[in-house]
């Protein structure tokens, strides 16, 4: 074999075992994927017929879907807002001249260790027992009851949660982006005059465009997504009445998915749903990335 | 020389009369990081009462360490939860993905940048245009045609290690040869060509010259899979099932929770042991953990 056939054989062998596993895993199911969800498929490989867009029909006359995809917004666009607030000020304090900086930013990164299962079930037992208690306590009505059986408060518990698990993971990237700003440009501007509020939004938060484009892509994303704690932390519930139908109030899209796979035994209707999830969640990401290049090239 | 000149305006100017200001900076970040911490705090304390004493009064002061070696002891040695069982599917889950993962990511990027052929073009947009696709357009799927693959090569996909961790490789490719492949173009070409002359095969080239340079990229890839694979849920409740042989540690602690009437102490006690591990992990490689975070969400 000549050196150059042995050359490309090897590249070809380097290339493989991720091609291979591309192809098994992302590929193929995701074609099979979009052709199920226009059959009667009911999860066990064979389907009888193609049915078209009945499955499509379905789910867009649904409650509980449409009740899932608007809760699933709501929580997203709350959340996004709460994380990036919530990390943006921590980031201030941590990349200020306090002592014990370095402690802090280790220390508020550590929910984001934790599992969504793990933390949904702590914090399930703050909101059912810890609150009340405390609430009944101090006389304050609002936590005297469970915020996870209230339909009105249990989204509040999941934006609670899931700001307070995420927070400390984009609060690292505000930091390391605070940090890339030249020292003596602040200090240029604090000796002309310029007071800590001019100085964070006049000067930091323009130099830190790209952090945000990456930060609300995450925190878009992760929202959109958002499965585990909402299984450990409200299951869906507690129930909740829209369009004269009970749904499941605090059920996201990703646990509406999967319920309508195995609760409901409806596979096709489930996967229908997953390839409009798909097609959001693409939608969103692309528009949210380009306004914020735009963005970035103005400043 | 303006620099050295600058800094003693700036300590003039900016420190002496922000005493007061650093001291409200520093309790405000104190109190804050507190409540952060605070259902740790509620986790660790609660696994050294009992559950009577849990529902009697929920905000309480623990038992003592007696009650703590109780509970912890209880939890063990129980059998739906059976923590290390769980402990060892865990590690060999992720530590096997993570090898397969960062190791044939690197190859692949590897060639992908220093061919370039049309083919290496369209096969790396293929995987940056992947990472949209979210995982519940393909779970359904997944499954029927893992159980096809299975029956047809007589090697289990679906509820084994094997399954998981070619699951996982599919999964985790995309984003890690996207990352490896931005590094490799840093890398110069020149010490490829040097062993090239000296008669290095391909494959030595890359074992003995390009992957000791990647080293820093590598523990962005191991960080950012780590966490996720240590922590999923939704692969591994699909593809090993919640009452399989193989259990990670998110299963066995739905699993336990599902199980019984809520025993507040016994979930406690299960959650900070599901904790530890990984807290233990960053407390030895903060440094490391808290890099990788950061690189890997600018990349």
């Amino acid at each position: 074999m000549s050196s150059k056939h042995k050359r490309k054989l090897t590249e070809f062998l380097f290339l493989f075992p991720t091609l291979f596993a591309f192809v098994m895993v992302i590929i193929i199911p995701f074609i099979l994927g979009i052709f199920y969800s226009f059959t009667d498929w009911q999860g066990t490989g064979a389907y009888s017929q193609i049915v078209g867009l009945t499955n499509y029909k379905a789910i867009f006359s649904e409650p509980g879907f449409l009740h899932s995809f608007l809760v699933t917004l709501l929580f997203t666009v709350l959340n996004i807002i709460t994380v990036n607030v919530v990390a943006f000020v921590i980031s201030l304090l941590v990349t200020s001249e306090i002592r014990g900086r370095n402690v802090y930013r280790a220390g508020f990164f550590i929910p984001n260790l934790i599992g969504g299962i793990v933390l949904g079930l702590v914090w399930q037992f703050i909101f059912s027992n810890i609150l009340p208690s405390l609430g009944k306590a101090l006389g304050w009505d609002a936590i005297s009851k469970s915020l996870i059986a209230n339909k009105d408060t249990v989204m509040l518990t999941m934006v609670i949660v899931n700001t307070w698990q995420y927070a400390g993971y984009i609060m690292l990237i505000y930091v390391a982006s605070i940090q890339g700003i030249s020292k003596s440009v602040l200090e240029a501007a604090e000796v002309d005059g310029a007071t800590y509020w001019t100085r964070v939004t006049r000067i930091q938060i323009p130099l830190m465009a790209n952090a945000f484009t990456i930060s609300l892509f995450l925190t878009l994303t992760n929202s959109f997504k958002m499965y585990d704690v909402n299984v450990a932390l409200t299951n869906g519930g507690p129930v909740a009445m829209f369009m004269g139908k009970p749904v499941q109030a605090s059920e996201l899209l990703a646990l509406n998915i999967y319920q309508t796979a195995f609760k409901y035994n409806n596979m096709a209707q489930g996967q229908a749903k997953a390839v409009i999830f798909f097609v959001v969640l693409t939608i969103f990401s692309i528009i949210q990335v380009s306004y914020n290049k735009s963005k970035e090239v103005e400043a | 020389m303006a620099k050295q000149a600058a800094a003693p305006i700036e300590r003039m100017a900016g420190q002496k009369p922000h005493k007061g200001r650093q001291l409200a900076l520093e309790f405000v970040t104190f109190l804050l990081f507190v409540l952060f911490m605070m259902p740790f705090i509620i986790v660790v304390f609660n696994s050294m009462r009992t559950n009577q004493d849990i529902i009697n009064q929920p905000v309480g002061l623990p038992s003592g360490l007696g009650q703590f070696w109780t509970n912890i002891t209880d939890i063990w040695n129980n059998p739906t939860f059976n923590f290390l069982t769980a402990l060892r599917d865990s590690v060999i889950i992720t530590v096997l993905s993570l090898a397969i993962i960062s190791i044939f990511s690197s190859m692949a990027a590897w060639v992908l940048v220093r061919n370039k052929t049309k083919w290496s073009t369209i096969i790396f947009m293929s995987y940056v245009a992947a990472m949209v696709i979210p995982f519940q357009v393909v779970m359904f799927p997944l499954l029927t045609w893992f159980r096809t693959v299975g029956d047809f090569i007589g090697i289990p996909m679906l509820r084994s290690y094997q399954g998981i961790i070619f699951a996982y490789l599919g999964f985790g490719e995309a984003m890690s040869i996207f990352i490896f492949h931005g590094f490799i173009k840093g890398v110069p070409l020149e010490l490829e060509e040097a062993a090239d002359i000296d008669g290095c095969s391909r494959a030595g080239t890359f074992f003995r010259i390009v992957l000791p340079l990647l080293q820093p990229v590598f523990v962005t890839v191991l960080v950012l899979n780590g966490l996720w694979i240590w922590n999923d849920y939704l692969l591994p409740l699909l593809v090993l099932g919640s009452s399989g042989d193989i259990r990670t540690i998110p299963l066995a602690v739905q699993g336990f929770n599902g199980a019984y009437v809520k025993q507040w102490h016994l979930i406690m006690s299960s959650t900070l042991l599901a904790m530890l591990p990984i807290i233990i992990l960053y407390l030895f490689a903060q440094k490391y953990i808290v890099q990788g975070m950061v690189d890997g969400s600018i990349k």
